[in-house]
């Protein structure tokens, strides 16, 4: 909302400079976002009146005009193409400086000579979607009250200072100079002054006139209308058109600039019709009919569905209610006889409908946040009135008002002890009632702690007795509530063990060499194709978004893959390597009708080298970098009991290089691997890249803890280094476990160091050493014992896997 | 008697030419090989006190003492020369060896937290300082706990402060974390007091230089018997001095929200300029860093608890925006490009 400074000023004296009334009404929840000082960035520019045009001799796009400047008439070459004789231009004088410090001189143009300039909208710095569309081509035309000589700077009315103010959504009626007024009034202690409406009237009775119906009485809870015939038609005068810019609205015509002038002054919505278009005398306020079209006053043609609330005659609707006017109906410089219409219309319908059709406008805006049902027939006074003075109408006789059910004032039960209960402050009922009674609130004492408040009606925001504490926080100022911290201590964990849990996914993560991404929850639908997912894979079934902002982001994910490819190739084109990164986060799994579930997952990838330096070689971060990265992350939450098992199930991952890890029981809680080429050059990914997928949730009930203190060995242990050659097809985790499972208890260790190819072993073979480490808590072990226990370990790899020792 | 003198003399000589040798030693590997020269288990020394035995029994006890006096002189001989040669040794290793420390060291992998993780830690972390625990809820959300919970009901002209994404028509992507508040209070009632906070992702239909379609808030709710205004001042002004230092302003300003009553809206003085006006706080010298207010009693009567007995206060902050103001980011979108020069910045 954007008050002119000059406009409040007529309601509300206020002495204060606009700066400090600014920080006043920001502390008292009107933040004021912008002063806007209009200040001209023209000096020199005078009215004129065009008194004749002629062509130039030596130019056909060039015109002489003389212009009538108050005391003299000047001789000006233009060649705008919107000048006419009588017309009243801005004309920049021999010496003028137009913004940017041009400055204007005598000039000769083709040989005729020009004594100033005349100037458009542009070269006086105006906003141009201020002006009229003819005037943006060409000049600027001026009001018709500009009188030849006058400073052109006050004819804009730019000696003016603007607050603009960000109105919240409940006040409503701070949507009007005159709530601001009101206001300010409450702030600073000052009367406001209520506009005078003084008109007369003439018969017939606005009710021969025009008949009103209201069909739909929830919706439309009240329709005003006033009839003004004979106007004439013409632009309004300097003042009102310098108001309405200044509020960011354009000047259209004397009636136009009436209806928008009262909404902005008083709040209430008015359109105007032009009578004698209306068929049948009538105004109905009905639904819209099924199909029903209506051309609206933007020149499009629009099918009504059929709960819009229209106004119609009786033939057809002529405006759709609250939101816009329709063509047919206009006024327009033809017009005579005008049907002002000032009426209340449900929020919620308009709010509806403005939506549906996408057409927000300053009257939709305000009735959706509520209108002051009973300023109806004051509105519609006021735009009567000021057709009157200024198009020179004469009036009929009263209005039509059609009110059915008329709103009873909200009174409300109070109790003014509640101020300091939810406060904290120890303000007086005495000083409770003073800053009540600043907001035009009327208060009656039920009993010594009870009052009746009545509220007035453009405080529809007023309903309830927390509303009036507020009202007084606000005046009483936020900044005098005495500060406390809340009494009582809260015992209990802070943090739960999921929270804990999430936690320590990202410090071991991070301890492991990754760095933390965020990505979006929502995911392309397109990437399972990119990921070669059958057309049933889980993955697939998805929480779909219904109004996306693009199909890239339009479903939740169900793997945070994703995200990471999309972040790995991102960086890889802005040639940022090697990647190494993890995000821990919700997928979203569909659950019927219901709520998703979003359980937690942890994913990494890791693409390209770590870089050679002086002293130490580059190291390719490959499957085993990864599975090192795993195994670090499941080491640091304690959890040793995972398996790694070959796996072709994944089809974006590298068949003979992807893994299934499953937990305890074998049931998998996550995969890793290799991606598949296709998938890396899907993604545009240079060089080959590893992810892994953990469920976190899973993982939580598989952490052992940490699981007690062990006593440190007193005995040393003996070492054994043991090769052991068996077919290429065995995984060397079987091996171990028949290492493990033959060596019985005193095997402390057993970890594989060398893995050998060649002549050696002989073709289709390969050697895997492991140093054993056996251990006795009771004593040191002998020589001999650990031979028994090595040759059993022999005995049971020969028999089991087919396997020999390999001789050094 | 001339086999003893022969044996003395040689003894004598023996003596001689071993401490001369030992004078000319220069390292611990000539050291080494005297010692096992006369000293050693086939050293001469040893041989004569082995041979000791050939020798009439009237010779030996002079040929013995001369022989263990000699073994004696030689061996601590041996040991002061030895400390004298490590001493030198050494000194001459220190003085050798010599390492450019300049050249870098051995880049063990490291990892980064997200700038938006981090800024989240110490706000949870400066909560649980002030007696909060941490709730969670779910992202996707009901109508009903998303807005009509928060007396919000449809058609509301406060929803379109926040476009929202939906799933169908009564489940979207929660707008806010308020929802937590209530679900908080609905899982607690009617047990006090409720002291929390609800870290998490949010979603709005919006998309530009200045606004993401996902960000994260922090929620805050207090509910107990007797919570005043002057506590939520208290309490955010506690918050704000340790999340921005104890010299930052903090202001209460009246706002609206439809499920606090009174609302304000929270400022601190800009932390760019100090409060002198800048780009950043446009001029004002503030900026806007939370949304806060006392419970309003429709959302704590539709949550279970009456609100003649009970009152909170619940509060909301930007996650971007702080670790916007706090490490001096201009972009919004840096945070979800995670390009990796900007990560490991933090």
């Amino acid at each position: 909302m954007r008050v002119p400074y000059s406009w409040l000023k007529e309601y509300v004296e206020i002495e204060l400079p606009p700066e400090e009334l600014a920080q006043k009404l920001t502390m008292a929840g009107l933040p004021v976002e912008n002063i806007i000082n209009l200040s001209p960035g023209f000096s020199g520019v005078v009215a004129g009146i065009i008194t004749a045009i002629e062509d130039h001799p030596h130019a056909d796009h060039l015109k002489i005009c003389q212009v009538d400047v108050g005391e003299k008439c000047l001789q000006v070459v233009s060649g705008a193409p919107n000048m006419r004789v009588g017309q009243r231009v801005a004309v920049a004088l021999e010496g003028a400086r137009l913004p940017g410090g041009r400055e204007i001189r005598r000039a000769i143009f083709r040989g005729v000579e020009s004594l100033g300039m005349l100037c458009s909208a542009q070269e006086l710095g105006l906003d141009a979607s201020l002006v009229s569309p003819e005037d943006r081509e060409g000049i600027l035309t001026l009001p018709p009250d500009a009188s030849p000589g006058q400073d052109v700077a006050r004819v804009l009315g730019l000696d003016e200072v603007v607050l603009e103010l960000e109105v919240t959504t409940n006040r409503a009626d701070c949507l009007s100079i005159l709530g601001v007024a009101r206001e300010v009034s409450a702030l600073t202690g000052v009367r406001v002054k209520e506009p005078r409406i003084e008109f007369s009237e003439v018969d017939p009775p606005a009710g021969d006139l025009v008949s009103v119906n209201i069909d739909a009485p929830q919706m439309c809870g009240r329709y005003v209308a006033r009839i003004v015939r004979n106007v004439s038609i013409g632009p309004s005068p300097s003042w009102m058109q310098a108001r309405l810019r200044a509020c960011g609205m354009r000047p259209i015509n004397n009636i136009v600039d009436i209806t928008n002038y009262v909404m902005l002054e008083l709040g209430q919505p008015l359109h105007a019709f032009d009578y004698d278009l209306l068929k049948g005398k009538k105004i109905i306020v009905r639904r819209a009919r099924k199909g029903e079209k209506i051309i609206t006053l933007d020149g499009q043609e629009r099918v009504l569905e059929d709960n819009l609330l229209v106004i119609a005659d009786e033939e057809r609707a002529v405006a759709i209610a609250g939101v816009m006017g329709g063509l047919e109906t206009e006024v327009t410089g033809q017009t005579a006889n005008i049907l002002i219409e000032s009426a209340h219309f449900d929020g919620v319908s308009i709010r509806r409908a403005s939506r549906r059709l996408g057409l927000r406008s300053e009257a939709s805006l305000r009735f959706e946040r509520g209108v002051d049902i009973e300023g109806a027939p004051r509105a519609a006074d006021r735009a009567a009135e000021l057709m009157q003075k200024l198009a020179g109408g004469s009036i009929a006789r009263g209005q039509v008002d059609c009110y059915a059910t008329r709103k009873k004032p909200v009174t409300i039960r109070f109790r003014p002890e509640k101020v300091n209960y939810f406060l904290g402050t120890e303000l007086s009922q005495e000083e409770i009632k003073e800053i009540l009674q600043r907001l035009q609130l009327k208060i009656k004492t039920e009993g010594p702690d009870t009052w009746q408040v009545e509220v007035p009606s453009h405080r529809g925001d007023l309903t309830q007795e927390i509303d009036l504490v507020e009202e007084v926080a606000r005046l009483h100022g936020y900044d005098h509530i005495p500060v406390s911290i809340p009494a009582g201590v809260v015992a209990g964990e802070k943090k739960s063990r999921r929270q804990e849990w999430e936690e320590a996914a990202r410090e071991a993560a991070i301890s492991c060499g990754l760095t933390q991404v965020i990505t979006y929850s929502f995911i392309s639908p397109k990437i399972w194709d990119l990921l070669q997912l059958p057309p049933e894979h889980k993955w697939r079934k998805t929480v779909v978004l219904q109004n996306p902002l693009r199909e890239e982001q339009s479903v939740l994910r169900t793997t945070l893959l994703p995200g990471l490819l999309e972040v790995a190739a991102r960086n890889a084109s802005r040639q940022v390597m090697p990647v190494a990164i993890f995000e821990i986060g919700r997928v979203f799994l569909p659950q019927g009708d219901g709520l998703p579930q979003e359980p937690l997952r942890l994913a990494g990838l890791v693409m390209g080298s770590r870089n050679k330096g002086w002293n130490w070689p580059a190291l390719e971060m490959d499957f085993y970098y990864l599975k090192g990265v795993v195994e670090g992350i499941l080491e640091r939450v304690r959890i040793s009991k995972v398996q790694w098992e070959p796996t072709a199930a994944y089809p974006f991952l590298h068949p003979g290089r992807s893994a299934e890890i499953l937990g305890i029981n074998m049931e998998p809680v996550g995969f890793a691997g290799e991606l598949h080429p296709d998938v890396l050059s899907a993604f545009e990914l240079p060089t080959r890249a590893y992810v892994f997928e953990l469920d976190w949730e899973i993982l939580m009930n598989l952490t052992d803890g940490i699981p007690g203190y062990q006593p440190l060995p007193k005995f040393p242990a003996v070492d054994r280094d043991l090769a052991v050659v068996v077919p290429e097809e065995v995984l060397a985790e079987s091996v171990r476990e028949v290492i493990i499972d033959a060596a019985g208890p005193f095997l402390k260790e057993c970890r594989l160091f060398d893995l050998y190819r060649g002549q050696q072993v002989g073709e289709g073979k390969k050697s895997l050493a492991f140093t054993l480490s056996f251990q006795r808590e009771d004593r040191t072990l002998t020589d001999a014992e650990v031979n028994s226990i090595i040759h059993h370990i022999e005995k049971e790899l020969g028999r089991r896997l087919g396997a020999a020792l390999r001789q050094e | 008697m001339k086999k003893e003198l022969e044996t003395l003399e040689a003894l004598k000589s023996l003596k001689e030419r071993a401490l001369a040798e030992l004078s000319q030693v220069r390292d611990l590997a000539g050291w080494e090989g005297l010692r096992v020269k006369y000293l050693g288990k086939k050293g001469e020394l040893t041989q004569v006190l082995r041979s000791m035995g050939k020798l009439p029994p009237e010779e030996r006890p002079r040929v013995g003492q001369l022989a263990n006096e000699i073994r004696e002189e030689l061996e601590e001989a041996l040991r002061r020369t030895r400390e004298v040669l490590v001493q030198e040794e050494k000194e001459r290793r220190l003085k050798e060896e010599k390492l450019d420390v300049t050249l870098p060291g051995l880049p063990l992998p490291r990892g980064y937290y997200h700038p938006i993780h981090l800024v989240l830690e110490e706000i949870k972390n400066i909560f649980i300082g002030l007696g909060f625990a941490i709730a969670e809820g779910p992202e996707v959300e009901t109508d009903y706990y998303n807005f009509t919970a928060l007396n919000l009901p449809p058609d509301h002209p406060a929803r379109d402060m926040q476009d929202s994404f939906y799933i169908t028509s009564n489940i979207l992507l929660r707008t806010h974390t308020s929802p937590v508040q209530v679900r908080v209070m609905e899982a607690m009632r009617p047990r006090l007091p409720i002291r929390i906070i609800a870290p998490g992702k949010v979603y709005r239909r919006d998309d530009d230089a200045t606004h993401s379609p996902m960000f994260h808030q922090v929620e805050g709710l207090v509910v107990d018997k007797r919570v005043t205004f002057g506590d939520l001042k208290g309490t955010l002004m506690a918050f704000l001095r340790q999340m921005f230092g104890h010299d930052v302003d903090v202001r209460f300003r009246p706002s609206y929200f439809p499920f606090t009553e009174p609302s304000a809206e929270v400022d601190i003085s800009c932390v760019i300029c100090r409060g002198k006006g800048c780009r950043v706080c446009k001029q004002s010298g503030w900026l806007e860093i939370l949304g806060s207010g006392l419970v309003h009693p429709k959302v704590l009567e539709m949550a279970g608890y009456n609100p003649e007995e009970v009152s909170g206060f619940a509060f909301g902050l930007g996650v971007e925006r702080v670790a916007m103001l706090k490490y001096g980011i201009d972009d919004l979108r840096l945070f979800f490009e995670n390009d990796l020069r900007f990560l490991k910045q933090f």
